[in-house]
């Protein structure tokens, strides 16, 4: 591990927690299940997976926007007695802020091991593109300044941020596509994903508006799915199934000035990971030169670029340069999103990206390599379409994860 | 009473607890375009708030404010999620910069608002107009009548303003 660049935050907590288990359900449109009954299923999985069962569990924390099950309902369908719960409201950049809670409850002697989950019908029930329910409710209060004016979906609220960067750093549109470029690579070698077949930049571009600058292929796909993630103590975790993954350093919904209206306050280009990073750099003790392997929330292909810019992985108003230059493909130096995210693989409000990234630092992303007679993929390195996603000696992963303009969390994790 | 009121299909509400977007939409449906001054710093803010975002004090003055502005930035609606504007596609929305307050309190901050790209009458823009739009473009406000205590400020080019000889527009178009 590189040289100390702490400031004057504690350390106490590093490495102190790892995540142990990981689990989902598969990507659908139309699950035919209901968000209780799926949550209950990733989380069983994310339990084996640590080979832990439901009775070493006994916290859970969850997060929806009002469309979900809550932990109390899902812990009876588990046969788990719970210690602490608490579900929250939120949608992206929420899972990293829960894992930087739960290690603290743990450390607070309030339970010893926490489930995390996200179930959703984003697909069948209530849409995050913003149609149907959303649409249809009365407009009041401080929406009143937003909706009326048809200003109401996540691509038409951020569009404002996208089209200055464009404006102001001349970044092209066929450097945004190279985004989801990347990710649909990254997907064709994801059995899981919902969407696995290779795109080009052409096909992004050609593809139609949404609201510009955002191409239908600039925007992340609507899925039914959950997700889990089981989080321990470091010292418990030596006793599961899996080598440990361990919580480096956690940023959560650090926040812009003026994010409840981010527009207000500019540069409107800079996003909350300008100040999420000066917490997660110092706090994980490595620099984003250390990285092995991102998972830069992709809601949109320019909320990749973005992140990834405010976050010191290339210099502000370099993004497009970095996100079109190779670097964040498979066979490239710091890879985003090796499961094709939320344009490709599902979407989750971010807690996959995690499962991802909990994956690659195990040295056991789900491609289609064959697994080996010690139960374990032997991974090829082949990134051709329908091989391998595993990146090659992954070390260090940062999650950032986007709720919006002005709110975000970050992680970072290593492995053991 | 709560004041509500039916705009391009859709039901608008203002409660009689929220005591600042009354007021607020109380001015514009007089055709008056307020915001909140500070009675602390002085400053003026947009959307309305309970207290000061910048001292935090909570007491305030609505001021009258000059609707004119240019284009900071903009997104151009392909793809309507309310069933109103799909019939009128593409439309703008319009983040504009006032002319009052720029650069205050710091250098990267302004009043910035949020409306579409209307037509003189209020109806949303055209095609035409909304191809000849983008950030720079000159703009002046107008408003839409919704219901008593309840009109929508927009936004339309300002015919009487020097118009920048080309708005910078997303490089696709």
């Amino acid at each position: 591990m590189s040289a100390d660049t702490d400031i004057a935050l504690p350390k106490s907590l590093r490495d102190q927690f790892a995540i142990v288990g990981v689990g989902e359900t598969a990507y659908v449109r139309g699950s035919g299940k209901t968000t209780r009954a799926m949550a209950t299923t990733a989380i069983r999985n994310a339990i084996a997976d640590a080979g832990l069962t439901p009775a070493d569990v006994d916290g859970m924390l969850s997060y929806s926007q009002g469309d979900s099950t809550f932990s109390n309902i899902v812990a009876g369908d588990l046969g788990i007695r719970l210690n602490f719960y608490t579900d929250i409201f939120g949608g992206g950049s929420s899972v990293e802020a829960l894992v930087g809670m739960a290690t603290g409850v743990i450390a607070a002697g309030m339970c010893k091991t926490v489930v995390i989950f996200r179930s959703m019908n984003g697909y069948s029930q209530m849409r995050m593109g913003a149609s149907g329910v959303m649409a249809a409710q009365p407009i009041a209060g401080d929406l009143l300044h937003s909706r009326p004016y048809g200003w109401l979906s996540a691509a038409q609220t951020f569009s404002f941020a996208f089209m200055r960067h464009m404006r102001e750093f001349g970044t092209r549109p066929e450097q945004v596509a190279a985004v989801k470029v990347a990710h649909s690579q990254h997907a064709s070698n994801n059995p899981k994903a919902y969407y696995k077949h290779r795109v080009t930049v052409d096909d992004v571009l050609a593809s139609r508006f949404v609201c510009k600058p955002l191409h239908l292929l600039d925007c992340c796909v609507e899925t039914d799915n959950a997700t889990a993630i089981v989080v321990t103590s470091a010292d418990r975790a030596r006793d599961c199934r899996r080598p440990r993954v361990l919580i480096r350093g956690v940023v959560g919904r650090c926040c812009k000035p003026r994010s409840d209206n981010y527009y207000q306050h500019g540069p409107i280009t800079t996003v909350a990971g300008r100040y999420g990073r000066e917490i997660l750099w110092p706090n994980a003790g490595v620099s984003p030169e250390e990285v092995d392997v991102t998972g830069s929330y992709d809601a949109f292909t320019f909320t990749t670029l973005l992140q990834l810019e405010d976050y010191g992985f290339c210099k502000k108003g370099e993004g497009g340069h970095y996100v079109s230059d190779g670097t964040i493909r498979l066979g490239g130096r710091r890879p985003n999103n090796t499961s094709g995210g939320h344009l490709c693989e599902g979407y989750t409000h971010g807690i996959s990206m995690v499962v991802e990234n909990v994956r690659q630092l195990r040295h056991d992303a789900d491609d289609s390599c064959p697994v080996g007679a010690d139960g374990r993929r032997q991974h090829t390195y082949d990134y051709r379409e329908g091989g391998c996603r595993q990146v090659k000696n992954a070390q260090i992963s940062a999650n950032l994860g986007w709720a919006t303009p002005g709110v975000g969390s970050a992680m970072v994790m290593r492995r053991d | 009473m709560p004041t509500s009121g039916e705009y391009l299909g859709m039901r608008l509400e203002i409660s009689d607890l929220d005591a600042e977007n009354r007021a607020y939409f109380e001015y514009c449906a007089a055709h008056d375009f307020r915001l909140q001054a500070c009675t602390a710093c002085s400053l003026l803010r947009y959307p309305p708030t309970t207290a000061c975002p910048w001292c935090a004090n909570p007491g305030a003055q609505w001021t009258s404010v000059q609707g004119r502005g240019a284009v900071y930035s903009y997104g151009e609606v392909h793809q309507a999620i309310q069933p109103a504007f799909k019939t009128g596609l593409p439309y703008h929305v319009l983040l504009v910069e006032l002319d009052t307050q720029q650069g205050k309190p710091s250098e990267h901050e302004a009043l910035r608002v949020v409306g579409n790209l209307v037509e003189p009458d209020g109806t949303l823009a055209s095609p035409e107009r909304v191809r000849a739009v983008g950030i720079g473009t000159r703009v002046r406000m107008v408003f839409i009548d919704v219901a008593k205590g309840l009109a929508l400020p927009q936004w339309t080019v300002d015919e009487e303003a020097e118009q920048p000889a080309k708005p910078w527009r997303y490089v696709q178009d």
